[in-house]
């Protein structure tokens, strides 16, 4: 089986920021926050965290024709604009797009928690389902994002929906780097999405494990800061184009970077709570996959959700591996923890700090917990020469995982 | 405005609002699959909005099936009214 290079060529976003790559990037150089509160989740009874990052809203009519959104709940038609995007910004024609070399590998925690909830207050009242529409179960089925995808692009390659919650893009980004790597696709649209519910977040809330800092939004998630209290939920999709370098070159595409390892494990340990050792075995797994050394790597774009035992956890397991003083930063701060599309969105933010050459801090870091590890961690906009990154992710079910990043220059 | 007219224009209110169709396409002779665009999936949609707009049940299956055009509906919501009043 032949091993093939594999490097982005497009990228696509729907963030907590607005629809596009450019508001999101926009927004983070400004060192923005899209974290809001929900005045109607107070009457959630229960819940203590009314905080979120949405995205904003937008006339999905003026953008996809009713018979590509009837089967859609918002996280669908969050990926498929996102890939639209991905797809204009990585130049793809048509004829490449539809001839079955490219495929889709797009997953989000579930389907639309929205959707889930609109049939059950319809039908549970008198257990009726006489009034159910028929694009319901396309909206709430776990390979939602994906398939309308698809179906909306006339993509008919390969079609993957990995479901693992909070690492479920940068599972996406794995796979997609494995399917091009051994060949069997040229290029695979790779990504993740989620929407922002009160269900959703409730998640974290019974665990204790949700931001409280109802009264200063703009103040929460503080990954890593002594004072942080919990993650923030946010809503979005992340779409990159992963396609094989030869193809890419014939294309005369433009290359954002190289993905040259990943690393996927589970710790079999806990359910829910980190583990410090597994994650620094998915940082040490893909950076042997790249054939890499700690000090090859010049940065690491945090996990980091803002949770005590999380950040702690990871900070930890990044210095066991690539030591002390390295660079490390979570956009968290910015647009909250958008589960399924959080690796996806990371690493587009990722590629800009590769291109621009800068390194972007943590929104809401005042003062690092003395409990994490010492690092570097950023807290400015800053010059810095970056070359090869990791970006971490990680997700309740003790899924571990750390992607490889490698700045594209042509003489590589 | 005849019970008949009060049934169409009430009909072409739900088509337009439920499938986003602009409402000079609704011509009497148009096909709802061909000229609409509409297709199975619509029409289970289709039902369940018109029998929440005339809060009546559509359950002869044979007879909705034989529908093909928008003139075609209106005529079997105006004989289920009919049998209703009956």
């Amino acid at each position: 089986m032949p091993v093939n290079r594999v490097v982005i060529t497009g990228r696509g976003a729907v963030s907590p920021f607005g629809l596009g790559v450019a508001s999101l990037s926009e927004a983070v150089w400004n060192n923005s926050s899209g974290v809001k509160i929900i005045e109607e989740w107070r009457s959630v009874q229960g819940l203590h965290s009314f905080l979120a990052a949405p995205v904003p809203p937008f006339n999905a009519k003026e953008r996809l024709p009713r018979t590509i959104r009837r089967t859609m709940g918002p996280m669908s038609i969050y990926a498929t604009l996102a890939a639209q995007e991905a797809v204009a910004d990585a130049e793809m024609s048509g004829d490449f797009l539809q001839s079955g070399a490219v495929g889709v590998v797009v997953g989000s925690t579930t389907g639309s928690p929205q959707t889930y909830e609109e049939f059950y207050r319809g039908f549970l009242p008198e257990n009726n389902i006489e009034e159910v529409k028929s694009g319901v179960f396309f909206k709430i089925m776990g390979h939602s994002c994906s398939a309308n995808i698809c179906h909306a692009l006339g993509i008919n390659g390969e079609q993957w929906a990995p479901a693992s919650a909070c690492t479920s893009s940068s599972q996406a980004l794995g796979l997609g780097y494995l399917l091009v790597r051994s060949g069997r696709q040229d290029a695979l649209l790779c990504g993740g999405a989620d929407e922002v519910h009160y269900t959703v977040s409730m998640v974290f809330d019974v665990v204790k494990a949700a931001s409280r800092s109802n009264e200063m939004p703009e103040s929460t998630p503080r990954p890593f800061d002594e004072k942080r209290d919990g993650v923030v939920c946010g809503g979005g999709s992340g779409v990159l184009v992963l396609e094989r370098l030869d193809s890419a070159r014939a294309r005369g595409a433009k290359i954002y970077a190289e993905v040259i390892g990943f690393g996927n494990v589970n710790d079999s340990k806990h359910i829910a709570n980190p583990h410090k050792q597994s994650m620094s075995r998915a940082i040490q797994n893909a950076l042997n996959e790249a054939g890499l050394k700690a000090q090859d790597i010049d940065y690491v774009n945090a996990h980091a959700t803002g949770t005590m035992l999380g950040d702690t956890a990871e900070s930890l397991a990044i210095e066991s591996v690539l030591g002390r003083g390295i660079p490390v930063s979570s956009l968290k701060g910015h647009f909250g923890h958008t589960l399924g599309a959080a690796g996806a969105l990371e690493t587009i933010v990722v590629l800009e700090m590769l291109d621009r050459q800068n390194l972007v801090p943590t929104l809401n870091l005042d003062k690092p917990d003395p409990k994490c590890a010492d690092l570097h961690y950023v807290q400015a906009v800053s010059k810095h020469p970056l070359r090869t990154v990791i970006k971490n992710n990680f997700a309740l079910g003790g899924v571990n995982t750390a992607l490889v990043l490698r700045r594209w220059t042509d003489d590589i | 405005m005849t019970y008949e007219e009060t049934i169409r224009q009430k009909v072409i209110e739900v088509l337009v609002d439920e499938f986003e169709l602009d409402q000079e396409l609704l011509q009497p002779e148009a096909t709802l699959y061909d000229d609409l665009g509409l297709d199975s999936l619509d029409a289970v949609d289709m039902v369940v909005a018109l029998e929440k707009a005339f809060g009546m049940k559509m359950n002869d299956e044979e007879k909705i099936r034989a529908v093909k055009t928008v003139d075609d509906l209106i005529r079997l919501i105006v004989s289920i009214g009919e049998q209703h009043a009956n």
